[in-house]
Order: structure tokens, then C-alpha cells, then sequence
């Protein structure tokens, strides 16, 4: 149970690196690798800094009096397997959103309607979702408008030199701002089901070991880099240059750290990639890759309901055989999904040697192509 | 089933335009100031900028209020940011 727990924060690790890293990445303000683990060594900072989140996910959106350890475990696997298929994709949905989806379609099957707080889910999760890229998006064009008009005067060379040190600086807070927002989704995660089963009292906050290891997972998780996802964020949407890429990731920052102020877990995905689009919007003869856009927003309205699908099946299955042995086979058949997902990205690797390459079309970059952009 | 507390609103308006314009004003505005600490920091002493085509990459000028006028403009911002980290450190 606290494994599959945290391997979906491996997985959330995984897939978000690209939020905060992929534009440095793209303007090669740090070379891929570094880049990588500094985000993931921020985000185990950031873990342990804040702990006011990860209460918020697991008791506002399902009636925990009905949830079961089988329900979240289902939930997991309903979440790890969607965030999983997007990353082949390349496409960079919440995994905030296949985490929360996995455990409401797992409590859906488990105990019906009624134990869904409908309300708090689109109060504070589906509306939230659908403005936050938005407003980051309008702030960074903003921010990507005024900075083009202030250092217009400046050599090309002297600019680029400038912004990328301003973009490692944000986007190192995007990274931190990722921890303590992320990291404590799966922490609500595993204080829930420690909960459930009666070993630490309703009321109690994360005990230390799980804050401990869900860091860890995440860190680690970030550290492998989900390459295809940054090519995306970084090569697919917008071609990205330097004062673009602080514009992006300060609008971000400030977006997610001002709204976890008032108490919405935002998706960093989202923001990040409304930041993104924005940086595009406000400099003048930049491409916007609407068609992509148009791919990850479909992807977005999909996460909730899709990761909910998985869930219910993850459910419905491990009560069909019942006890143990159901669980037994849900995890079984997990892992089995995972190697051939795993298995398919393989075919065509995307890794730091080529997750900059010209963008032909799709996350996939030719292979003639891959060879000289490794640098 | 007793009901909730208060029903939430669906939108929260005043959350979201204080997001809004706080979110403008550090996520547009600081990095707005950086470039204009950018550029005060390339002022150079008058004839040098354009008579030096090669150094034209560097990002240091020669001009001593230039300097100082980015020196504030990046202390600003490191401000800020120092005290975002607060903010999130101290759970607010």
C-alpha cells in the first residue's frame, strides 16, 4: 500500500520535472542533466518545508468514513497508470488530477455517489483547474511583453547571457514550489489510508517517516526526468528563448506559491504550461503550437474521468476476487501495465542526449536528428 | 449526514483577484525589474558602447550608477524571493 503510494510520487516526480525545468532546458540555460538534479534536490527541500497542504487533499473530497485501504490502493493504480500512459504521450497532464480522479472513481464503485463531496470537488478542484492556466497565462504574457520592451536595446548575446541566470533562479523556485505542493498530495495520500486502518488518529498530520519517504520518492522521481514530457513543454508548445523561459517560470512560481496561499493545490502542470503558452502570446512574431495546446487541453478534461475509469476498474476487479488475493492481482496486473508502457517508450527513447532536437511533429524526435543536438 | 458548514461559493472572487494582481505584480513585475536591472547594468560610459563591437556580448557595462541601479533592482528581487521562501516556510 505505502509502496504503491509511493510510486505514484515517483511517477508525479517523474512527469513534472518538465513544469519547472523544461524551459531551462530548452534555452540550455543548464545543461539537461544538471538541470534535473537541481529540480530534484529542490523539491526534496521543498517537501519538507511546508506541511499545510497534504491534509486538505485526502478529507475535503470523499467521505473518508467509507473509504477502505482497498479504495485507495485502487485509487493509486488508477492515477499511476494514467500518468504513466500521458508521459509516453508526452503530453503534460496533472498528476494532481489523476491522483484525485483515481481515488474518486475508486470510491465511486466502492460506495456510490453520496461519498463524493461534489461540491468541494468543483469548488476547489475542477474551477481552480480550468482558471489557474489562465491567470499564468496572462502573467507571463504580460511579464514576456514588458521585458521584450525593456531590454530591447541589448545585444542578443548580452540578454541571453542575463536571462538565463534570472531563469535558473525561477525556475528553481518552480522546482521548490513543486515539493511542497506535490510531495504532499501523496503524503494526504498515505495519512489517509494510515487513517483508515486505524494506525494514527483521524486528526494527526504526516508522521515523519512518510514525510521522509515521499521526499525521497519525488526527488528521486524528478532525478530520472521525464524527458518526453519536457520536450514537449520545452520544443512542442512554443520555441522558447531565454527572457521567455524567466518570464514562464516566474509567472508560475508566483501563480502556485500565491494560490497555495489561499489554499488551493493548483495543478503545477497547468500553470506551468499556461505560462508557457502566454510567453508566447506576448512576444511578437513567436510560433504557439496551438494544435499541441489543443492536444494537452483535451488530455486535461480526460485526466479527471479517465484516472477515475482506471480507478473504479482497479477497485471492481480487487473486490471481485476479494481479500488480499484481489489486491494481490490488482498489483500484479499494475506492474504488468507499467513494464509494457515502460517497454514502449523504449522503442523510440527520448533521453537528455536528444529531448532538445528540431520538433517534427511529435514527441518522437527523428533519428537522424537526435545526434547533433546532444551538447 | 449533516450538512456542510456554509456552502463554499463555486468562485471564490476575491481569492481569485488578489491571485490575479499579486500574481502580476511578482510574476511579471520582478522579473520586469530584473530586465531592468539587465539594462542598467549594460549603461556604460557614453562612447565605449558603440565603439566596442566585440564586447558587445558582455553583459557589464562600464557606467558606475548603472552598476548601483542594478544592484538595487537585483537586491529587490532577491528580496522578494527570499520572502516567498518565508511565506512557504512559515505555512502562512
Amino acid at each position: 500500500m505505502v509502496v504503491t503510494a509511493l510510486s505514484f510520487d515517483f511517477t508525479n516526480g517523474f512527469h513534472d520535472t518538465g513544469n519547472a525545468m523544461a524551459t531551462s532546458i530548452a534555452t540550455r540555460a543548464l545543461p539537461p542533466r544538471i538541470a534535473v538534479a537541481l529540480s530534484g534536490v529542490l523539491n526534496l527541500v521543498g517537501a519538507f518545508l511546508s506541511l499545510s497542504v497534504a491534509a486538505t487533499i485526502a478529507s475535503g473530497l470523499v467521505d473518508t468514513g467509507l473509504v477502505t485501504l482497498t479504495v485507495v490502493f485502487a485509487g493509486l493504480a488508477g492515477g499511476i497508470i494514467w500518468n504513466l500512459l500521458t508521459w509516453l504521450l508526452g503530453i503534460p497532464s496533472s498528476s494532481s488530477h489523476a491522483l484525485i480522479g483515481g481515488v474518486i472513481g475508486s470510491t465511486l464503485a466502492a460506495a456510490g455517489g453520496h461519498a463524493i463531496q461534489w461540491h468541494n470537488l468543483f469548488a476547489k478542484v475542477i474551477i481552480p483547474a480550468g482558471l489557474s492556466p489562465v491567470v499564468a497565462g496572462c502573467v507571463a504574457a504580460l511579464g514576456t511583453w514588458m521585458i521584450y520592451r525593456i531590454s530591447q536595446q541589448l545585444s542578443e548575446g548580452a540578454r541571453n547571457r542575463g536571462f538565463r541566470i534570472g531563469q535558473i533562479g525561477s525556475a528553481s523556485m518552480v522546482s521548490l514550489a513543486h515539493g511542497t505542493n506535490d510531495a504532499q498530495k501523496t503524503m494526504g495520500v498515505i495519512t489517509l489510508a494510515l487513517i483508515v486502518n486505524g494506525t494514527v488518529p483521524a486528526t494527526a498530520s504526516a508522521p515523519f517517516w512518510v514525510i521522509l519517504t515521499c521526499a525521497l520518492a519525488i526527488s528521486i522521481g524528478t532525478y530520472m526526468g521525464g524527458w518526453r514530457v519536457i520536450r514537449t513543454l520545452g520544443k512542442g508548445l512554443v520555441e522558447i528563448e531565454s527572457p521567455q523561459g524567466m518570464a514562464a517560470e516566474s509567472a508560475s512560481a508566483a501563480v502556485i506559491l500565491i494560490s497555495s496561499h489561499f489554499g488551493y493545490s493548483l495543478s503545477t502542470t497547468h500553470v506551468a504550461t499556461g505560462s508557457i503558452l502566454g510567453t508566447g502570446v506576448g512576444k511578437k512574431g513567436a510560433t504557439v503550437r496551438w494544435s499541441v495546446a489543443g492536444r494537452m487541453a483535451s488530455a486535461w478534461l480526460l485526466t479527471l474521468p479517465a484516472a477515475a475509469v482506471a480507478g473504479a476498474a482497479a477497485y471492481g476487479l480487487a473486490s471481485l476476487i476479494g481479500g488480499s488475493a484481489g489486491v494481490l492481482v490488482d498489483l500484479v496486473l499494475l506492474i504488468a501495465v507499467a513494464g509494457a508502457i515502460y517497454w514502449k517508450s523504449r522503442q523510440t527513447p527520448v533521453g537528455h542526449h536528444n529531448v532538445n532536437a528540431e520538433w517534427t511533429g511529435s514527441v518522437e524526435p527523428a533519428r537522424v536528428a537526435a545526434a547533433p543536438a546532444a551538447a | 449526514m449533516s450538512a456542510p458548514v456554509p456552502p463554499a461559493p463555486w468562485v471564490d472572487w476575491t481569492a481569485l483577484w488578489q491571485i490575479v494582481v499579486l500574481g502580476l505584480i511578482a510574476g511579471a513585475g520582478l522579473p520586469a525589474l530584473f530586465a531592468i536591472g539587465l539594462r542598467a547594468l549594460r549603461l556604460s560610459g557614453g562612447r565605449r558602447a558603440q565603439a566596442a563591437g566585440a564586447d558587445a556580448a558582455a553583459v557589464a557595462g562600464g557606467s558606475v550608477v548603472g552598476v548601483a541601479a542594478a544592484a538595487v533592482c537585483f537586491a529587490v528581487v532577491l528580496a522578494a524571493v527570499g520572502w516567498g521562501i518565508y511565506a512557504i516556510v512559515s505555512g502562512a
